[in-house]
C-alpha cells in the first residue's frame, strides 16, 4: 500500500456561524481519479478550494504526498487547476497561455517549448498555439485550460466542474477526452460535479457530499448499486424508496415486507445492517423498474399493476408515472415497439436482486 | 407599406435622433460659428471685418508666445495625468476588491461630485493661503515664524487638477478591474505566479484600457482648464484656455479668441487620435474582443 497522493484529516471550513464543510478525512490514492459529487452547496467546492489552497481550513490538516501542505501558499503547491469559466489569459495566446506556468519553474527555453508542444497535441490542439482564447470555442479552451495545468507536471489535478459550462453533446466528448487524458498520465485527480453521470463515467472513487458531510465514498458501482442512504439513492439517479420492514433476515436473503409489493428478497450484500422485525426501506432505481403489457409472464419477477399517469418520452427510452394505489412509482424503460400511453394499465416488475434496503426511520 | 428590413434598418436613427440634433444644433453649429469668426478681423475701432484673413491664424501659429503656452499647458497636464495615474490605480484597486463596502466607498468618490468645481478649487485657498488652515498650524506649533507662500504657484495648479479629477482616474480604473474575473489571478496564482508576480502579468495588462481611458480623460480635461490656473496659479503659469478667455472675455477679440480655441481643439484632437490609435493597436485591447 503506498502513501496517498492526497489526504485530508478532519478539516472543516467554517464562514462565521456557518459550516461549509464538516470535519472531513479523505485518503485519496496516487493515480485515482476521484470525484467529489453532490447539490451545489454540498462543501465539494470548498473541500476542493481548500486542497488547492485558495481557502484555508478552519481546522485539520491537509497533506499531499505525505507532507502537511496548510500553510504552503497556493503558488508553491505545485498543483494544476482547471476551472468552470476556463480562466485563460485574454491577452494571452494559446502557446503563452500553457507556457506560463513554465515561467516560474527552472525550464529551459526549448524544454518550454517542447512540453508545451506535447501538452497542446495531448488535448488534440497543436495547431492553435498563436490563437488568443477568445478565438477559441468553449470546448477548445477548456482543453487549453486542461493543458496549462497539466503542463507544469502538477503533483495532483483539481478540477472544479471543467465541463458544466459546455453544452451537452460537447460534455459527452469532453469527458472521454478528460478520461483518455488521465489514464495516460496516471495522475491523481479530484474531480468536483454535480452531474451524477460525470461522476460515474469517470471516477475510480466517488465520494458524495450533501450538506457538508460525506454521505459516501466508494468505486462507481457500488455508490450507484447499494447507496449508503436515502439520500445517495435520490442524488445518483432517479430511484423508487418504499417504507417497509424486515420480515425475514438470513445470511444470503433480507426478506423486505413492502405494502404495495408484498414480500421483496433482497440479497443480504445489497442489505447490510438489517435484522428482523426493524423499519426498513427498498430501494429500487428507476430503470430496473419494468413496465410490461398485463397478464404476461413475469418471469419470477415481483410485480403489481398500476395505470400509467405521465410519459416522459425521450427517444431512446421513456420515463413513465406509475399509479399504484397511494405510490407514483417512476420506471424509466428502453423503448421497444412503441411506448405505454398515458391511461394505460401496465404491470410493474421488479426483480429482487436489483433492489437494495436501507434502515428505515425508527 | 415598408418591410420590416426598412423599419429595422430606421429604427436606431429614430433612437439616436434626439442626440443627434442636440450634438448638431449645440455643438457644430456653434462650432462653425467659431470657425467662421475666425477668419474675421478686429480693428482698433471695435467692429469686426468680415472676410477671409488669415491674420489671427498667422499670429496664432507663428507668435512663440502661444507656443510656449501651449507646450505649458501639455505639461502641466502630463504631470496631473501621470499623478492622477499613480495615485488613482492604488485606490481603485482597493475599491475594486474591497468586498462588502464597494457601494459605500463609490459613493465616497462621487460625493465631491456634489459641490462645485470652483468652489472645491476655490477651499484650497482656505487651506494653503497665507492665512489658510496650513500656516495657521505652522505658526501655532512655532515651525515657522511667518507664514509661508504656498499657494499660486504650478504645484498649487497641478494640486488643484488632481483633486478635481482623480475621481475620473479612480472610476475608469475601477471599472476595468470590476471585469476581470477574479479566477485569472487564482489562475496565475495556482501555476506559481505570487501574489505580485500574477498582478503585473494579469490584472495590470487587464487593467491598462481601463488606466489608458482614465489618462486620456485626465489629459484632455487638464489641458482645457481655466479655472485652476485662474484660481490657484500664479501670474505665470496661464493656460492655454487662459489666453481663449483673456482674447475673448477681456479684450472682446472674438477672431482671436476663435482661432486659438480651434488650435488647441485641434492639438488635444490630434492626441486622442493618436493616443486612441496606440491603446486600440496594442496587444492589451484584443483581450477584450
Amino acid at each position: 500500500m503506498t502513501e496517498p497522493a492526497v489526504q485530508l484529516d478532519q478539516i472543516a471550513k467554517r464562514f462565521g456561524p456557518f459550516t461549509a464543510v464538516h470535519p472531513t478525512s479523505l485518503d485519496i490514492p496516487a493515480g485515482h481519479f476521484v470525484t467529489l459529487l453532490g447539490p451545489s452547496g454540498c462543501g465539494k467546492t470548498t473541500t476542493l478550494r481548500m486542497i488547492a489552497g485558495l481557502l484555508d481550513p478552519t481546522e485539520g490538516e491537509i497533506r499531499v504526498k505525505g507532507n502537511r501542505v496548510n500553510e504552503v501558499p497556493i503558488h508553491r503547491r505545485n498543483l494544476g487547476l482547471v476551472f468552470q469559466n476556463y480562466a485563460l489569459f485574454p491577452h494571452r495566446t494559446v502557446e503563452q497561455n500553457v507556457a506560463f506556468g513554465l515561467k516560474y519553474r527552472n525550464v529551459s527555453k526549448e524544454e518550454a517549448k517542447r512540453r508545451v508542444a506535447d501538452a497542446l497535441s495531448l488535448v488534440q490542439l497543436p495547431e492553435l498555439g498563436h490563437r488568443y482564447p477568445r478565438e477559441l470555442s468553449g470546448g477548445q479552451q477548456q482543453r487549453i485550460a486542461l493543458a496549462r495545468a497539466i503542463v507544469i507536471e502538477p503533483d495532483v489535478l483539481l478540477l472544479d466542474e471543467p465541463l458544466s459550462a459546455l453544452d451537452a453533446n460537447l460534455r459527452e466528448d469532453m469527458r472521454v477526452e478528460l478520461k483518455r487524458i488521465q489514464d495516460r498520465l496516471g495522475i491523481t485527480t479530484i474531480f468536483v460535479t454535480h452531474d451524477q453521470s460525470e461522476a460515474l463515467a469517470m471516477s475510480d472513487q466517488i465520494v458524495v457530499m450533501s450538506a457538508g458531510r460525506v454521505e459516501q465514498v466508494g468505486p462507481p458501482e457500488e455508490v450507484y448499486n447499494t447507496p449508503a442512504n436515502e439520500f445517495v439513492a435520490r442524488f445518483l439517479g432517479a430511484s423508487n424508496i418504499f417504507e417497509g420492514r424486515v420480515a425475514d433476515a438470513t445470511v444470503d436473503v433480507v426478506a423486505l415486507d413492502v405494502p404495495i409489493f408484498g414480500v421483496v428478497p433482497v440479497p443480504a450484500e445489497r442489505a447490510q445492517g438489517l435484522s428482523n422485525g426493524e423499519p426498513a426501506k427498498l430501494v429500487v432505481r428507476a430503470e430496473k423498474l419494468k413496465l410490461a403489457r398485463p397478464g404476461t409472464d413475469a418471469d419470477g419477477a415481483v410485480s403489481v399493476d398500476g395505470v400509467v399517469e405521465a410519459v416522459d418520452y425521450q427517444g431512446q427510452v421513456a420515463r413513465y408515472f406509475v399509479r399504484t394505489g397511494e405510490s407514483l412509482l417512476q420506471a424509466v424503460n428502453m423503448i421497444d415497439d412503441h411506448p405505454f400511453a398515458e391511461g394505460e394499465t401496465a404491470s410493474v416488475r421488479l426483480r429482487p436482486r436489483d433492489c437494495a434496503a436501507l434502515p428505515g426511520n425508527k | 407599406m415598408a418591410t420590416v428590413e426598412a423599419r429595422e434598418r430606421r429604427q436606431p436613427w429614430i433612437l439616436l435622433s434626439p442626440a443627434l440634433a442636440a450634438v448638431t444644433l449645440l455643438l457644430f453649429v456653434p462650432l462653425l460659428f467659431i470657425v467662421v469668426y475666425s477668419f474675421w478681423l478686429r480693428t482698433a475701432t471695435g467692429a469686426d471685418v468680415v472676410g477671409f484673413h488669415l491674420d489671427n491664424w498667422q499670429e496664432a501659429l507663428t507668435d512663440p508666445f502661444y507656443r510656449d503656452i501651449l507646450l505649458f499647458t501639455l505639461k502641466i497636464a502630463a504631470i496631473t495625468t501621470i499623478v492622477c495615474g499613480l495615485m488613482g490605480y492604488p485606490a481603485a484597486y482597493f475599491i475594486a476588491r474591497a468586498g462588502g463596502n464597494r457601494a459605500l466607498l463609490l459613493l465616497l468618490l462621487m460625493l465631491p461630485f456634489w459641490i462645485s468645481y470652483i468652489i472645491r478649487t476655490m477651499s484650497w485657498i482656505n487651506i494653503l493661503g497665507v492665512s489658510g488652515a496650513l500656516n495657521s498650524m505652522l505658526l501655532w506649533l512655532g515651525i515657522v515664524d511667518e507664514p509661508l507662500q504656498l499657494l499660486y504657484n504650478q504645484t498649487t495648479v497641478v494640486l488643484g487638477l488632481v483633486h478635481f479629477l482623480l475621481p475620473f482616474m479612480i472610476l475608469n480604473v475601477y471599472v476595468s478591474l470590476e471585469g476581470i474575473d477574479r479566477t485569472l489571478e487564482q489562475a496565475a496564482n495556482s501555476l506559481g505566479a505570487t501574489r505580485w508576480q500574477s498582478f503585473l502579468e494579469v490584472t495590470l495588462p487587464l487593467s491598462l484600457p481601463g488606466l489608458a481611458a482614465g489618462g486620456l480623460l485626465c489629459f484632455v480635461l487638464s489641458a482645457g482648464t481655466y479655472i485652476t490656473p485662474l484660481v490657484l496659479g500664479g501670474p505665470t503659469d496661464a493656460m492655454f484656455a487662459n489666453l481663449v478667455f483673456e482674447a475673448i472675455i477681456t479684450q472682446l477679440n472674438w477672431p482671436l479668441g476663435s482661432a486659438l480655441s480651434l488650435m488647441l481643439l485641434a492639438v488635444l484632437g490630434v492626441l486622442v487620435a493618436i493616443y486612441n490609435h496606440f491603446v486600440g493597436m496594442s496587444q492589451l485591447a484584443k483581450g477584450f474582443g
